[in-house]
Order: C-alpha cells, then sequence, then structure tokens
C-alpha cells in the first residue's frame, strides 16, 4: 500500500513539472499584459520601466527558472492586475468554489441514487420512465442556459431566490463559508442546483444501470430464496455492490465540479476560482492564470489519489489484485 | 391456391438498421428535428429575414424589441424579438445554428479521424508504441474537457478555426481510448488472423479488415460528441472566450441577452437557448437510438 502511494506522488510530480512547463510556455505565448496594464498615453521609458518590474524583460527560460524557485516555495507571482500574490488569490476564492462543489455534490448523490434505485427497480414504470427521460434532459441542457433559466424563473419571474453573490457569510477558522447563514444558504441553492443538474443524470444513470444489472444476480435471488425484504436486498445487498462503481464516479467528477464552476460561477456571479480565472484570462493576468492551473491540477492529483485509496478499500478485490502484483 | 407474396427486398444490414431504428417514435421525432434544423443552417442565408452579420441592416432603434415587434420602417415583423444591436433573433438563430453545427460536424470529423489513427496505432503496433500514446490519452482524460478547451482559447484567441482546434484537442483522446477498445478484442479474432496468414500488408489489414469491424460503437460515440462539441462551443461563447463578436453563435446570442434577462426581456436569451436545446437534445436521442440498434447483443 505504501509502495503504491509512493509511486503514484512521484507519478504526481512528473505530471505536475510537465503541466507547469506547458502552461508557463502557453501562458507566456499570449499578448503582452503591459499593453493592458499601462495608461495607453504611456512613453517607452514608463514601459520599459514596468517590463522590468514585471519580470518580463528576462529570457524565457529564466522566467521559468524564477518561476520554479519561487513555486517550490509556495510563492507563484504577484498578480499583474491586483499586486498581491496569485496563490492568496486563488486560495482566497478556493471555499466559495469547494462549498459550492461539495453542495452539487450532495444534491446529487442525494437525489441520484434513491431516483436511479427507483428507475432502477421499475423500469418500465410511468415514473421509471420519466426519471430516464428527465436524466437525457439533464445531460442535453448545457449548464449555462439552464442556469439562466433557473435566474429567468425563480429570481426574475417568481422572484423567491437571488440570483447572485455568496450572500452573507460567517467566518469558521479564518474561512467565509455561506451556508451557515440563512440569507447565505438561499444565495446558495439556485448555484448549486444548476451545478448539481449534469451530475446528478449521471449517478441516476449509474444507480439505475447498477441496479437492473444487481437484481438478475444470484446473490439476490438467493437473498430472496432466504425470504429476506425487498427493503434489506436493496438496501444492503444491492446498494453495497452498486456503491463501488458510483463512489468511483463521485469522487472523479467532483473534480470535473470544480470545473465546471468556472460556468456556474460566471452566471451567477458567485466570487469563486473559476470566476477568478475567467476575469483573469480576459485581462490576461498570467500569475492568476497560472496559479489557478497549479492549484486546479493539485486538486486533480489528490482526488485521484484518494478515489484510488478508497476503491481498494470499498472493493476487497481490487485490494487483492494490487496485493498479487 | 395462391403463393404468398413474399417480400422481394432482401434484408440488408442497412434496412434492418432502418426499421430498427423506426420502430422508436421517439428517436423518430429527433431525427426529423434533427434533419429540420440541418436544412435551416444550410439555408440560412436564404431564408432569414435579415443578414444578421451585416450591420448595415441593423438599426439600433429597433433594439431590443418584443416578439412580433414590427421593425421601425414597418418593412419586417421581428417574430421572435430583436436583441441589442436591433439584431432579429430569428435570422440570428439560423446563422447561429449554421456556426454551431459547423463546429460540431467538423470538430468531430477531424477528432475522429485523428482518434482513429492514434487507437489503430496503438492496438496494432502494442509495445511501446500503445504505453506512449494510451499515457497521453491517459493523461488528457483525467482533465475536464471545459480546463482543456478554456486554456486553449485562451493561448489561441478567438475565430471558428480556433475553438475547433481546441475541440478537436479536447475531444481526440475519447476515441483514441474507445478504438484501442475495440481494436484490442477484433485483434485476435479469426479473420484477422487469416488474414495475418494471407500475407496481407499491414495497412491492408488495419484499414479494410480492423477498421470497418471497428466502425458501429465509433458511430454512437461521434453522434454524441457533435453534441457535446456544440454545447462546449456554446458554452465558451458564453464565457467570451470563443467566437467573435462580429459573427454571433448560439453560446454569443445567449450571453448577449444575459444582462437583460434581470429586466425581463428574457427573449435574447431564450429564443437562442431553445434552439441550441433542441439542436442538442435531437442528436442525443438519435445516438441513444443508435446505441441500441448497432449493438449485436441487443439483438433478438
Amino acid at each position: 500500500m505504501l509502495v503504491f502511494v509512493i509511486r503514484r506522488l512521484m507519478q504526481s510530480a512528473l505530471v505536475l513539472l510537465v503541466m507547469s512547463v506547458l502552461v508557463f510556455a502557453g501562458v507566456f505565448a499570449i499578448g503582452n499584459p503591459v499593453d493592458i496594464l499601462i495608461n495607453p498615453q504611456a512613453d517607452q521609458a514608463e514601459i520599459a520601466r514596468l517590463t522590468a518590474a514585471l519580470g518580463l524583460d528576462q529570457p524565457l527560460w529564466r522566467q521559468y527558472a524564477v518561476f520554479l524557485r519561487q513555486a517550490a516555495s509556495g510563492d507563484l507571482g504577484n498578480s499583474f492586475v491586483y499586486n498581491v500574490p496569485a496563490i492568496g488569490l486563488i486560495l482566497e476564492r478556493l471555499p466559495a468554489t469547494l462549498e459550492l462543489a461539495v453542495c452539487a455534490m450532495l444534491i446529487a448523490v442525494l437525489l441520484g441514487i434513491p431516483l436511479g434505485l427507483w428507475a432502477g427497480l421499475r423500469p418500465d414504470s410511468i415514473a421509471g420512465k420519466s426519471i430516464m427521460a428527465g436524466s437525457i434532459l439533464g445531460f442535453s441542457l448545457p449548464t449555462f442556459w439552464v442556469g439562466l433559466m433557473l435566474i429567468m424563473v425563480f429570481a426574475v419571474q417568481l422572484g423567491w431566490l437571488p440570483s447572485n453573490g455568496r450572500g452573507e457569510t460567517r467566518e469558521v477558522f479564518g474561512i467565509t463559508l455561506s451556508f451557515l447563514t440563512r440569507d447565505g444558504l438561499a444565495h446558495m441553492v439556485l448555484p448549486a442546483l444548476n451545478l448539481a443538474l449534469f451530475k446528478l443524470s449521471l449517478i441516476i444513470r449509474l444507480t439505475r444501470a447498477g441496479t437492473r444489472e444487481a437484481m438478475q444476480q444470484d446473490y439476490v435471488r438467493y437473498a430472496r430464496a432466504k425470504g429476506l425484504s425487498m427493503r434489506r436486498i436493496v438496501g444492503v445487498h444491492v446498494l453495497k455492490n452498486i456503491m463501488v462503481p458510483i463512489c468511483t464516479v463521485i469522487g472523479l467528477e467532483f473534480g470535473s465540479l470544480i470545473a465546471f464552476a468556472i460556468v456556474t460561477e460566471t452566471v451567477f456571479a458567485w466570487p469563486g476560482m473559476g470566476k477568478l480565472i475567467i476575469d483573469s484570462i480576459n485581462v490576461l493576468d498570467r500569475p492568476v492564470i497560472v496559479a489557478y492551473l497549479c492549484i486546479t491540477v493539485i486538486l486533480f492529483i489528490v482526488i485521484n489519489l484518494v478515489v484510488d485509496l478508497v476503491y481498494s478499500l470499498l472493493d476487497p478485490r481490487v485490494r487483492l489484485a494490487a496485493a498479487g502484483n | 391456391m395462391t403463393q404468398p407474396q413474399t417480400p422481394q427486398t432482401e434484408e440488408t444490414p442497412a434496412r434492418r438498421i432502418a426499421t430498427d431504428f423506426a420502430a422508436s417514435h421517439l428517436a423518430v421525432a429527433g431525427l426529423a428535428t434533427l434533419l429540420l434544423i440541418l436544412l435551416l443552417a444550410l439555408l440560412a442565408p436564404l431564408i432569414s429575414p435579415q443578414n444578421p452579420y451585416d450591420l448595415a441592416q441593423l438599426d439600433v432603434l429597433d433594439s431590443r424589441l418584443a416578439p412580433g415587434a414590427q421593425s421601425g420602417d414597418g418593412k419586417m415583423t421581428y417574430w421572435l424579438g430583436t436583441d441589442d444591436q436591433g439584431r432579429d433573433m430569428l435570422s440570428g438563430i439560423f446563422y447561429g445554428l449554421r456556426i454551431s453545427m459547423l463546429v460540431g460536424i467538423s470538430t468531430t470529423l477531424a477528432a475522429l479521424a485523428i482518434g482513429l489513427a492514434a487507437g489503430l496505432t496503438a492496438a496494432y503496433f502494442g509495445g511501446r508504441t500503445d504505453s506512449i500514446i494510451m499515457r497521453v490519452v491517459d493523461m488528457q482524460l483525467s482533465f475536464p474537457t471545459i480546463l482543456v478547451a478554456l486554456i486553449l482559447l485562451a493561448l489561441l484567441g478567438q475565430g471558428t478555426g480556433k475553438i475547433i482546434l481546441a475541440l478537436v484537442v479536447v475531444q481526440w483522446a475519447y476515441y483514441a481510448r474507445t478504438v484501442r477498445g475495440i481494436a484490442l478484442v477484433e485483434r485476435r479474432k479469426e479473420y484477422i488472423e487469416a488474414a495475418v496468414c494471407l500475407a496481407l500488408s499491414p495497412l491492408r489489414i488495419v484499414f479494410r479488415h480492423l477498421l470497418p469491424n471497428c466502425l458501429p460503437p465509433l458511430i454512437v460515440i461521434a453522434t454524441v460528441q457533435v453534441a457535446a462539441a456544440i454545447a462546449l462551443e456554446a458554452t465558451l461563447s458564453f464565457l467570451g472566450l470563443g467566437l467573435p463578436i462580429t459573427e454571433p453563435s448560439l453560446g454569443l446570442l445567449i450571453a448577449n441577452g444575459f444582462s437583460y434577462l434581470l429586466s425581463g426581456k428574457y427573449w435574447i436569451s431564450f429564443f437562442p437557448g431553445l434552439a441550441l436545446l433542441l439542436a442538442i437534445v435531437s442528436i442525443n436521442l438519435v445516438a441513444d437510438r443508435l446505441r441500441d440498434v448497432l449493438n449485436p447483443r441487443l439483438q433478438k
């Protein structure tokens, strides 16, 4: 197990290094941030001064070396726009994004598994068919348009829920959270629902397929023959077996939730990392773009690692296979 | 005694697939919608009341009119309203569909070609070639599509060609992995062995024998990916990273209307969104049915 973790960590470090080179080279290739930041009437001397101050007059490899050395000590450079450390800027926004993503995942899991079970146990009932039709719709609808429609219906027409921002937040151990206040919770409903929709459809389909397959297995027939109640068969035997793929998907999809939060955050003006990256791309704020990518890549690596570990804990067969190697 | 009339036509695979496909009303409705959308996209310049890209035809005085309103000079009716530049939404939607379809189909064809080549190469040659290609594929698939496309577009800038390039980079890996999976299974079958025994060239074996047998699942994935490409293009355009504002795609039309949504001017965002939705849902319905029809395991 330890060897596995160490090997994975080394692979991850390599991926991170490759990514940093690609991203740095790529980000360097786009436009000149000085053009955007400086007053259009600035003279040549002023431009040169700003270029030097930002370190943009150095050769590319030296800029990368400086970047790498600083990155190793947790300093990814100052934002050109805000002139504060880029990494701090991102980390400051991280709780908002994580909060939204966790809430969306909870909605997807808590609604998706029961709905999927229902559709899997009664595939030919009207409810089962409607659930599946709904999930096709959930797959098809582009997230941003659903967000707009949610705003149109619930914020503009009905006026039930607020449509932008985080609302009132409360600090816990220095982290600002929305879900602790009534107002914050109200602000979170629409964006979380919007972000959850796609994953909800995915979990419904996965659960349904797993349930249908599991119901035909011998162990279910045996449990029935033993006279166990349907509730116990589904709740204990079936659920336990379909949870392995579902857990994997939940883990892997959590990363993509953070990425797709970019769209939801833009629609609902949710002050998370996603909104920051879009703003930063528009003004070519390189350090922030690089910092965002580095943090996202690290997040992904950690998530993938955790998923692998949890997987082997959940499914003894995986553990045996790993030990056999 | 009269002989019972037997149908003269033979049961060809194409005919069987068509019959199977038609058994689902929902799928037929999806196909009909899709064909209609393709027709509208193709004929956009002929049937649009206005050329939405020609700024000379737009009248700013007609901006943000509600659906059904008359234009200022009384010459035309804006059936779906106008946007903030006085652009007729109906014409905007026809032209937008044209861009969406162009992006979706060309992305899919290019990504399919690259993915096929990579996947078949990996599966046929195996060994180191295989592990290098698959390592790249795995690495790419571990990042969400939107993130990769977003970064690429941030680097490349705006434009139809660039968005297609970004989407191809995002999508080729799906095909490569699928093709490799299928090809690995097919490779071990007897007909490939027979072809190898006949000393046919590897190129001939790969393209004439291996490829046709890998196609059915790929057709399904390609159909789904056309919808995915259209949705992704719209999303990126909505975020302001896709196409230039002078040639609005559906995503950009929706983004334009976003700021007016809060003041109740719903039509600028709503109708392009509806068109986008119809396009995506109809493609997905067709793909869903194709998946069942082309899967030999589900054949009775």
